[in-house]
Parts: C-alpha cells; structure tokens; sequence
C-alpha cells in the first residue's frame, strides 16, 4: 500500500494512502459487476449476519439488562428495556459504591501516556535504526525487537521488586513506564518498515539546505503517519483492557484503572446483578464509543500493520 | 571516544538491505574531524533505556532468580527440581501445562477455521456492507478480557440460564467453556489478518487461473492458500505466546484457584498463585520465578520452533 503513494513524484502524504485504498475497493466492486457471484450474495449475507449477531448479542444483553429492574432482569430477559421496565437501579449501586470517575481517569492517563510515549520514543528509535549505519545497529536492532517475542509478564518477580526500589508502587509511572517498554518492539519493529519506505531524496535534499538531523526526523515524521496510527492502535488496547500490571503494580483503590476497578467490583457485588450489569455497561462504553467512532481507522491501521 | 558513524545513501526506496549500501562518511561539514554523534543518542537512548530497565532487565533478572532460594543463596537447579519432582508443585504444574495445551488447541482448531471462513466470506465478491460486517465482528477484540469473562459468567449463569447445565461450574466442561468465550473474543484478529491478505491478492491472479478452468476449491488450494500460510503461522505463534500466559480470564470467571479442583488451571494462574499466595499457600518468590522461567522456556520452544520448523519452510510470495 505504502510503495504506491512512493511511485509519485509528490510528497506522499497519509491521505494519498487512504485514497489508493479506495482506488482498490471502488475497482474491485467495478468489477463485480461483470461477473456472475459464484455463492448466493443471499447466503452469504445469513452467515455474516448470524455471526454477527453472535458477536454482538451477548454485548447489548448486558448493556440492554443493564438498563432494566431487578424484576424485568428476570422475567423478560431477552427484550430491549421499556418505559415500564426501565429502572437505573445498578448504576445507583455503582456510583454509591465505587469511585468509576476515578478508574476512568487512571484508565486514560495511563493509556495516553503510554501510547504517547511508545509512538514517540520507537519512532525515534526506528528512524535512526534506518537511517544511520553505526556499529552494533544490526545487534541493537535484533535486542529491541526479542521483546515482540517474549512477554513482560514473565519478568514480573523482579520487575515489582524494581518498581518496590523505585518507590513507584501504587502509582501511575509504574503503569505508564512498564507498558511503555511493553510497546516499544513492536514499535519499533512495525515503525522501521514504514521509514523505509521514506525516500532517500527527501533526506538528501534537506541535508544540502542545511537541515540538521532533528529537522531530517520532523521533515520525514508526518511521512509515516500510517504506521504512527498502527502503532498507537496496537499499543492501546492491551494497555486500556490489562488486569495483570494494575493488580499486582498498582492495587490501591485511588490508582485502580477501570479493568482493575470493574473486576474488584464485580468480585464483591456478585450477587447484586443489577450493579454487576451497570458496572459492566460502564467499563465498556468508553471503548465501544471511541472504537464505533474510529473504526474504519483502527481496521485500517491493524490492517496495515498486518501486511508489513 | 570516536564512533565512526556513516550516513546511509538511500538511492533505492524500499530495499531492506540499505544499510552496508554507498556509504558517506559522518559528519560532512565537519570534514575528517568526526564528533561523537549526539542525534544518535538521543535518538535511540530513551527506547533503548526503558526498554533495558523495564523489561530485559526484569526478565534476566527473574531467570537469574529461579536459581536462588528466597534468602538469596545460589541453589542451582533445585527450585526446578522441586517444581517437576515434588508432588505439591508437580501435579499442579503438569496439569496447568495440559490444560494450556488444550486451551491453546482450542484456539487453533476453532479460532483459525472460523476466522479464515469470515474472512472469505468478507471478501466475496458481490458483498455489500462489509465494513459493518467487519467492525460488529472485531467488537468482541476490543474489549477487555475481564468485561468479557464476567458477561459470560452472567449469561451462562443458572438464573438467565441460556443453558442450566452450569458450564462453568462442571470439571468436565468448564475448561472448553472458557476455551470457547476466548475463541469468540479474539476471532476478530485471525479474521482481519486474513483479510488483509485476501484483499492484496490481485484479481488478475485468479482471473487467469479461472481463465486456465480452476475451479473455487483449487483456486483455493493452490493459490489462496499458500498465500495465507506466512499470516497463519504469525497467528498461530502469536496466539502460542498469548495463550501461555493468559490469565485475565481465568481469574476473573474462576479465581485465582482456578476451579473446579484445579479442572481450569493454566500457567498463568499457576504463576500468579505460586507467587502471591491464596487461601492455601504463602506465596513463594523464588518459586513464582521458577514458574516464570518455566513459561519462559515453553514459549521458547514455541517461537524457536516456528522460526525453525514452520517459517524456514514457507515461501512468502511478494505480490
């Protein structure tokens, strides 16, 4: 995808991408149009919806039950909630009981920081892992990239023993640092096939103006905007929806992300159906919202980490 | 201290093997006086740095500490002995090891099919509304592990009762149960992979070989398919890892004791309880090292073998 905004003589920008990615599709549905469907369009259709509606069924039984009385949670599980059945109930229990806004704020903190942090610091890195030649770039490259491998969890005995030295437990930083160095091989990894694919002129024209290398980095940056957005799609959803890190780094109540909060509080109120409903309404919302809004970005930009 | 640092000519776009290409000495204006090359530190230093501290180090010093008793004397390999010779770590640590065997079958036998058949579907010709199909299908993904094994929990409990047979609360059951609620949330993920290959296969490509009278099936087979092997070996190994040291799930439907009678127990879990401790143990460092070390080794296995069985014998084909 990225090689064809390079075959024009123009800066390629992110948009060109995208446009070329619609060149594709608009010629391939030009296409259809000669050919005869080799299975039922009909058929195919009944299986996509069926499983559709497997994968999104369970999600608008919780948030659809959520919304309803104790009773109507029982006895008519299975309909959207009524005037007659709609009852707020569960997200009085949440609100009175547990301190959401505040999972919710740690939650974002923690992620745009780390995805912050991981976007800038491996596209730093990859840009001078592909541009310069220096001894031990080879062994550096290799070093940073055995992480995309091996997973931090492993390393969890010592890492809270640091952290513990560190004085960082029961803080934001032990959060942000740690998925920070979880991010950055893959980082790194996915950033170094796109600055690759950065031409040589670009560069060389820049060096005889006089630009020096910080300028060479922020004149090439906006040129591997696709792989910034696939990095920052990879990097944030592991950390917005991990339990692990938050439980055994940072358990305090007042630093509890929302996956961390939501589980401790549907651990206690079990048996509380309404709340443990409204609770699980809550902690997906944020994330069904944002990722109904940017989808067509996030698909593209796994996609487009995909084929690299 | 002198670095020799060469700036890269990059005259070819898009080779790989730029670097060792014609190379200009660093730094130009400077002449022959080279300077120690700041941009480079501080291009590559802060990476480097919290990736050493945060995540090599620990993982070094977690191997370093399998080797040590909890007051800190070198014990060589007993800790390891203890885990695969004395029955109260063994039979935990040989059934968790099993039972993440099948969780992981489960994955490959279900997750894979079924997003590849999506994926297929997705990208059949005369299909409509795709991208709906595709965001709804990926939602699951999206979520975290948590939310999802709680609205699992809820729907399969007793009370709402889709099914009174208690899925999770049979021995029997609970470990395919569990397998499968992970197998619906991450299906998004073998199908986008895949569709991201079906849709670079060019239509000319199929077009001749329909031309020279293919049918579907062995369109399917002889091109379609060894197109899609370098992304299901990626898949599948990265499904290994996750899969051997996944445990938000567990833990959230089952608890930390992973029951019934340990039916649902995977290294995960074994790791967390090993070192913190529950109901019925103190929790052991040196032993939750052990453990980790352990799960350290199988994923190695894991990713030595398909970077020397699987992806030494696959030909990735440039399109």
């Amino acid at each position: 995808m990225g090689l064809t905004s390079i075959d024009r003589p123009e800066i390629p920008s992110s948009s060109g991408n995208g446009a070329s990615d619609n060149g594709r599709e608009t010629r391939k549905r030009r296409m259809l149009a000669i050919k005869k469907p080799r299975f039922s369009a009909w058929g195919i259709h009944f299986v996509l919806l069926a499983y559709a509606a497997i994968a999104l069924g369970p999600i608008l039984l919780i948030v659809f039950n959520s919304l309803k009385s104790r009773r109507a949670l029982f006895d008519s599980a299975f309909s959207v909630p009524t005037p007659g059945t709609f009852d707020l109930v569960g997200y009085r229990t949440v609100f009175e009981q547990a301190n959401f806004e505040r999972y919710f704020l740690n939650s974002f903190i923690v992620t745009v920081a780390s995805v912050l942090l991981v976007v800038l610091l491996s596209a730093m890195a990859a840009h001078a892992l592909v541009e310069y030649k220096f001894p031990g770039n080879t062994f550096l490259t290799i070093y940073m990239a055995i992480g995309i491998m091996i997973p931090i969890r492993l390393g969890t005995v010592s890492l809270l023993d640091f952290i513990v030295d560190l004085k960082l437990v029961n803080t934001l930083w032990a959060l942000i640092l740690v998925y920070t160095a979880m991010g950055i091989p893959l980082g790194i990894f996915l950033l170094s096939q796109f600055f690759r694919q950065v031409p040589g002129d670009i560069k060389a024209a820049a060096r005889i103006d006089g630009a020096n290398e910080y300028r060479i980095f922020g004149l090439v940056i906006p040129l591997v905007r696709p792989g910034l957005g696939a990095v920052a799609v990879f990097t944030m959803l592991p950390v917005w929806n991990d339990l692990w890190f938050p439980l055994i780094l940072a358990p305090e109540e007042s630093k509890r992300t929302v996956t961390l909060g939501a589980q401790q509080f549907l651990g206690q109120f079990a048996s509380d159906w309404n709340a443990v409903l409204a609770a699980l309404t809550l902690a997906m919302v944020p994330v069904l919202i944002l990722y109904v809004i940017f989808s067509r970005q996030f698909l593209r930009g796994l996609t487009e980490g995909a084929v690299k | 201290m002198l670095i020799k640092v060469q700036l890269l000519q990059e005259s070819e776009v898009g080779s790989p093997s730029k670097i060792g290409g014609v190379a200009k000495l660093w730094h130009p204006r400077s002449g022959g006086n080279r300077r120690f090359p700041w941009h480079l530190a501080i291009f590559l230093a802060p990476a480097a740095v919290i990736y050493t501290a945060f995540m090599v180090y620990p993982l070094v010093d977690s191997l370093r500490l399998s080797l040590y008793n909890n007051s800190g004397s070198y014990i060589g390999l007993d800790n390891f002995r203890t885990l695969l010779g004395e029955p109260v770590f063994a039979d935990r640590f040989w059934n968790a090891l099993r039972n993440n065997f099948v969780f992981f079958a489960f994955h490959c036998l279900v997750q894979n099919p079924v997003g590849l058949a999506l994926a297929a579907l997705l990208t059949a010709k005369g299909i409509r509304g795709q991208h709906i199909y595709r965001t709804v299908i990926f939602l699951p993904t999206t979520l975290s592990v948590v939310i999802v094994g709680f609205i699992w929990r809820q729907i399969l409990s007793p009370l709402w009762g889709i099914n009174d047979s208690a899925l999770l609360g049979e021995s029997s059951t609970v470990l395919p149960t569990l397998s499968l609620i992970s197998v619906w949330q991450f299906v998004g993920i073998p199908m986008i992979f895949f569709y991201a290959v079906l849709i670079s296969i060019p239509d000319d490509l199929i077009e001749a070989a329909r031309v020279d009278g293919a049918n579907g099936w062995r369109i399917f087979w002889s091109i379609t398919f060894p197109l899609l092997l370098p992304t299901l070996g990626i898949i599948t190994v990265v499904t290994f890892i996750a899969n051997f040291n996944a445990f938000d799930l567990i833990y959230t439907v089952k608890g930390a004791l992973a029951g019934p009678e340990y039916s649902s127990d995977i290294m995960g879990t074994f790791f967390y309880r090993t070192f913190f401790g529950n109901q019925l143990a103190l929790g052991d460092a040196a032993m939750g090292a052990t453990v980790a070390s352990a799960m350290f080794f199988v994923i190695l296995i894991g990713v030595l073998a398909y970077m020397l069985l699987w992806q030494r014998r696959i030909t990735t084909y440039q399109l």
